[in-house]
């Protein structure tokens, strides 16, 4: 089971969160002036890097606090998480 | 008036006494969740996972926003929140409480939850955590006593789940 250290709670297993999907990933400011690829490619275009990855989860059996946590998609070990809404 | 009834009733007064990992469901009381960014004017705890007991009142802080308030009368919580940004909803009836003691309690709960009960999880500190299948608050109340608070449907499984630990020490 991964230990995943939670911003506000500390280290805690895996069970306790759920993933949500990559990190960072910003809605397009003004919809309308969007054309459909690029509306396209903001809802379903991912990096789905081999390595490290920035990713969302949530501690949804804890505090309930979706977070952003860097990760090695190869070695799953986890660089650092750190609060939603700031960068690494 | 209706007569409140404990879940637990059949299960409680059938359990045989393990003093290595005794099983009590304990009484009823006021329970109300608090979530507020302001500041109220209640004896509350300030750490986030930590429980402090205050004249009869034990406030669990769960999250950055988030307090579980157990005590005798939810009047006063509603009296404090009142004029304030903050969300005080009563749960007295959602759930109910079961406490685990004694030298084994801690390895019988790690049976069915994957927190580290060891120096990580000290007396006073309390989080929202999985047992088993069930979403519980738990709350280390003494080196070797818990408090947990269950969900009312889920308290059988939960007592079960215990249960079924607990027997490998009678």
């Amino acid at each position: 089971m991964l230990i995943i250290p939670c911003p506000h709670c500390g280290p805690r297993p895996e069970n306790e969160f759920r993933y949500s999907g990559e990190a960072h990933i910003a809605r397009p400011a003004d919809p309308e002036a969007t054309s459909d690829a690029e509306w396209a490619d903001f809802l379903y275009m991912r990096s789905n890097p081999k390595g490290r990855h920035a990713e969302r989860w949530r501690h949804i059996h804890g505090c309930g606090r979706f977070f952003n946590c860097i990760r090695d998609t190869v070695s799953d070990r986890i660089e650092r998480s750190y609060p939603a809404g700031t960068r690494p | 008036m209706v007569d409140r009834r404990s879940p637990l009733a059949g299960l409680a007064g059938a359990a045989p006494s393990i003093p290595a990992a005794r099983l009590v469901a304990l009484p009823p009381c006021a329970r109300v969740v608090l979530r507020t960014a302001a500041v109220l004017d209640l004896p509350i705890v300030q750490d986030i996972n930590r429980a402090v007991v205050a004249g009869g009142v034990a406030s669990l802080r769960l999250g950055p926003d988030e307090w579980l308030i157990l005590a005798p009368d939810a009047g006063p919580i509603f009296a404090a929140a009142s004029g304030h940004a903050a969300a005080v909803v009563d749960v007295s009836h959602r759930q109910v409480a079961i406490e685990i003691a004694g030298p084994r309690a801690a390895e019988v709960l790690n049976g069915h939850c994957a927190l580290d009960l060891g120096a990580a999880f000290p007396p006073g500190m309390c989080t929202r955590t999985l047992l088993g299948k069930a979403e519980i608050v738990l709350w280390r109340t003494g080196a070797d006593e818990f408090h947990l608070e269950v969900g009312r449907s889920f308290a059988p499984y939960v007592w079960q789940c215990l249960e079924e630990g607990r027997r490998e020490h009678a």
